[in-house]
């Protein structure tokens, strides 16, 4: 019986055939995979008690990510239901082979890059990132075309664009949602050209597909691949988890407070 | 062969759920394919979240591919989105494991679970470049086959299918493998068509239309040539004699995106001898053949393990008549492995107050509603449909549920039945308003849904010779129903579209001339015909009309007991007395056993065939109800009510 941390955060990366899944078939391919690892997972309460596992901002349907985020809770399960048990018997090591053995159990295409322990409850990866890097491939414009509307985009006080929300269309302004925006060369098929951009994501995350929409509807999405997820703190960016095991954002900072 | 992915790429973008496309599920094959071994492309006709959980196709897709001279992938309809896409670029219909084109396949096999998918058939062989007729078909042309429970009356699709198999396919999937392969073996510049239906023709349970000739006379067929002397006069039934045999599916997939019935399914026994006339599922698949509950117990752990699943159902046509079905529930429910967090499902339950018990076992995880299917309003409509439970066991067995906690309750009856009146009809409201009544014993507020579906006439059951109620007809009793239960608070009426019945009507009991009808409404856009927003009774009506039939031969039309049936050359193993008997005991209203527990009244089915009953006890479960026995078999035709999944 091994021992594990409370709250562990994942990262992951998703690509390849399995971009086509969305949000939701995410959320059940990993509800499965720690099932069948008999891990304790902490399951809410109610009705229809469903594990604790929270995700960054959603992915769209169709894009890839080198940069997804799990954060898991463990608790008590009944005996026999686990092979392991909430303690303090880990160490970073232990945690981190303990991501690579769920990553085996995730359908192909979403890998496991590092795993961490996070200390105390705080932390909401949906209320603490605050911009994503994303790579977006396109078609539809010549170079000189493109960078015209990247430009015309970045110089407007305001970029009307259409949105559904709830059913309802409604019209939101897309210009302070865009960080940065840039061309950056042809892209990985013929034809195509690459957008770099850093998007927020409040009050509510921009889709590539919205982007492009406000460029120029005329331009067609090939690929958009999100690159990094960042949490601001205080002016300085920090990445949920770094592909290397550190954790940013307040988890890291209450790990500071309590010197670990 | 050529993978066509890269071609489809840039369009799933644009599409709705792209990832029914990619496949990617686990326990998806990768098979080789080349020299010596023979291509199967298995095909459901309808969308892959309603498609991929099909056991039936799943079961060959595992035996296919542990073949050393077969190689099975999968394949379902595209939605309409991503039809317009392929056909615009130029891609044809493909599988989802290899995306290899459907036309690079030896053998192209549909399972037919609903009549309105069968517009369904044609436009995926058209999409995916094979000749839609049989008569157009080549020797290079791929050979398509076609099983599941709509082909014991294949006519309306005859002209279009080289070969039909009727029965269980466990076995005779080999059988055609290995005549297939000897036919690829022939210099193909020499073989023929025909010679592959002669071959085709010499496996039991399989029939090539194209060796028989109906013959017409006004709305009635009047005979059948045999064309060849290698067609047998009389197609008789495949049968599984022992499920025991077949552990299958042994690695159920489990799809990347969210599909129908996304949970794992193990069959528990196949056949049902309820009894009840009108359901078909109940006449052609007998006898009852039970999995000893030891591998039903090792396929549900060893099922969990491996895929993750938190529920399980339980599959058969009555799963509460499984022996013994107490101890496997609760096998699952407390095995510690699944630390409380597994649940069963069973597809159907029995009505009583006995079987509520294994409900409430069931159900202690997640506690939805429950279903019953009386399937008539009166004691005496159950008598004509042999569905013998009595109200004082329906009314225990909805005061057991409401008394244990439930507070939904879901009833299925069937309206347009034989013999029918008013008072049956109105009857389904009386009874929803007992229910209700009892549930406020215990409950403040308590809601009874009554779905009421218009029935329609089947092949090969004692209730073959009916004409269905009209369209009309059935609306006006849907009114009446809908009337008379709004004076219940508490009670709702759900009802199937009777135009949609109408329609299932016209193909249910068809004969090969619907095939020029069929063609002309899918070449009328006339697809996805079980999906209420594309459904079009119109495009059936002016078809018959365009080629000189009329819709009312085919449903309202009694059919005289002397009358050539357009399938009776193909056989369940019934006797023809079997069912002409029913027929009138039905209309006398006398009920007939269930022979598990009774002595043998000789229906046919095992004396036919030398086999019997696997059943671990024959003992009559404990509750002192008849049982359901309705039509709730896996890939039962989805309701036109429905919608789209999840939308």
């Amino acid at each position: 019986m091994i021992e594990i941390p409370p709250r562990i955060r994942v990262r992951y990366t998703k690509t390849g055939r399995i971009k086509y899944t969305s949000q939701r078939d995410n959320a059940r391919a990993w509800e499965r995979a720690l099932r069948r690892a008999r891990l304790p997972v902490a399951y809410s309460e109610g009705f229809s008690p469903r594990p604790l596992l929270s995700f960054s901002l959603a992915l769209p349907t169709g894009c890839e990510s080198e940069a997804e985020y799990t954060d898991l809770r463990f608790g008590e399960a009944p005996d026999g239901a686990a092979d392991a048990v909430v303690g303090n018997g880990w160490t970073p090591e232990s945690v981190t082979e303990l991501g690579h053995q769920l990553g085996e159990l995730l359908p192909g295409g979403l890998d496991v890059v590092a795993t961490a322990a996070l200390e105390g409850s705080g932390g909401s990866l949906q209320e603490e990132v605050t911009s994503c890097f994303w790579i977006v491939e396109v078609t539809g414009m010549s170079a000189a075309q493109l960078t015209d509307r990247v430009e015309a985009l970045l110089s407007a006080a305001q970029v009307p664009i259409e949105r559904v929300r709830k059913g309802r269309k409604v019209i939101d302004d897309l210009r302070p949602s865009v960080l940065s925006l840039t061309t950056e060369g042809t892209g990985s098929s013929p034809g195509t050209r690459r957008l770099l951009a850093e998007l927020a994501t409040k009050p509510r995350g921009v889709r590539p597909a919205e982007l492009l929409a406000g460029i120029d509807p005329a331009i067609r999405l090939v690929r958009a691949s999100r690159t990094a997820q960042w949490i601001d703190v205080d002016g300085n960016r920090h990445e949920p988890l770094t592909t290397d095991g550190r954790v940013g954002g307040a988890a890291a900072e209450m790990a500071t407070e309590r010197g670990r | 062969m050529p993978s066509v992915f890269e071609q489809i790429e840039p369009i799933l973008f644009g599409v709705e759920r792209p990832a029914r496309y990619v496949g990617g599920e686990m326990g998806a094959q990768e098979p080789e394919h080349g020299p010596g071994i023979v291509s199967w492309l298995l095909a459901y006709p309808d969308t892959y979240e309603i498609g991929l959980p099909n056991q039936g196709l799943q079961i060959l897709y595992e035996i296919l591919n542990e073949r050393d001279d077969a190689a099975a992938e999968r394949t379902y309809a595209p939605w309409t989105d991503m039809e317009a896409a392929m056909r615009a670029e130029g891609i044809p219909l493909f599988s989802v494991e290899g995306h290899l084109p459907a036309h690079e396949f030896h053998v192209m096999a549909f399972n037919l679970s609903a009549e309105l998918t069968y517009t369904n058939v044609l436009n995926m062989l058209d999409l995916g470049g094979i000749p839609i007729r049989t008569e157009d078909r080549g020797a290079l042309d791929t050979i398509v086959i076609a099983g599941g429970h709509c082909t014991y009356n294949p006519e309306p699709l005859a002209s279009f299918l080289d070969a039909v198999v009727l029965g269980d396919g466990e076995e005779v999937v080999s059988e055609i493998t290995v005549v297939v392969g000897e036919w690829l073996a022939m210099d193909a510049t020499t073989r023929s068509r025909l010679d592959l239906h002669r071959l085709l023709a010499g496996v039991e349970g399989v029939y090539v239309p194209s060796l028989y000739q109906p013959i017409f006379d006004g709305p009635r067929q009047v005979g059948l040539e045999i064309l060849d002397p290698a067609a047998p006069s009389v197609i008789e039934k495949r049968t599984v004699a022992d499920l025991g045999d077949w552990p299958y599916p042994m690695n159920q997939l489990v799809p990347l995106t969210e599909v129908v019935h996304d949970r794992l399914n193990v069959e528990v026994f196949r056949g049902c001898t309820r009894g009840c006339r009108f359901c078909q599922a109940g006449m052609i698949t007998r006898p009852v053949r039970e999995r000893p509950a030891a591998q039903v117990a090792e396929m549900v752990a060893r099922g969990i393990e491996r895929t993750g699943y938190d529920e399980v159902t339980l599959t058969s046509l009555s799963t509460a008549d499984f022996s013994g079905i107490e101890q496997v529930v609760a096998g699952v429910v407390d095995d510690p492995a699944h630390g409380g967090r597994v649940s069963v499902s069973l597809p159907s339950l029995r009505v009583d107050a006995f079987t509520v018990g294994t409900a409430a076992k069931i159900q202690q995880v997640k506690r939805t509603g429950l279903t019953f299917a009386p399937e008539g309003g009166t004691w005496r409509m159950r008598r004509v449909i042999n569905k013998l439970i009595s109200d004082d066991d329906l009314f225990a067995a909805v005061d057991a549920a409401f008394s244990q906690g439930w507070r939904r309750i879901k009833l299925y009856f069937l309206i347009g039945l034989p013999t029918e009146t008013d008072a049956d009809v109105l009857g389904i409201a009386e009874l929803g308003a007992r229910c209700v009544e009892i549930g406020k014993r215990y409950h403040q507020t308590v809601t009874v849904s009554a779905s009421v579906g218009g029935f329609v006439p089947k092949p090969q059951t004692p209730f073959q010779w009916y004409g269905q109620n009209s369209v009309e007809e059935l609306t006006r009793k849907v009114v009446l129903l809908r009337n008379a239960a709004r004076a219940t608070r508490g009670l709702t009426i759900k009802w199937h579209e009777p135009a949609a019945t109408g329609a299932e009507g016209i193909v249910s009991r068809g004969d090969r001339r619907l095939g020029d009808v069929l063609e002309q409404v899918w070449r009328e856009g006339g697809i996805f015909q079980e999906w209420s927003e594309h459904f079009d009774l119109s495009k059936f009506q002016q078809a018959l009309s365009d080629h000189g039939l009329r819709m009312e031969d085919y449903t309202t039309r009694d059919r005289d007991l002397d009358e050539v049936l357009p399938w009776d050359h193909l056989s369940a193993g019934l006797h023809r007395d079997f069912l002409v008997g029913e027929w009138l005991d039905a209309i006398e209203e006398v009920g007939v056993e269930d022979c598990r527990w009774t002595p043998c009244y000789d229906c046919g089915a095992c004396t036919t065939y030398g086999i019997e009953h696997v059943v671990a006890s024959n003992e009559p479960p404990a509750g002192g109800s008849q049982g359901t026995g309705q039509g709730l078999d896996l890939g039962a035709p989805v309701p036109v009510l429905l919608g789209r999944p999840g939308g």
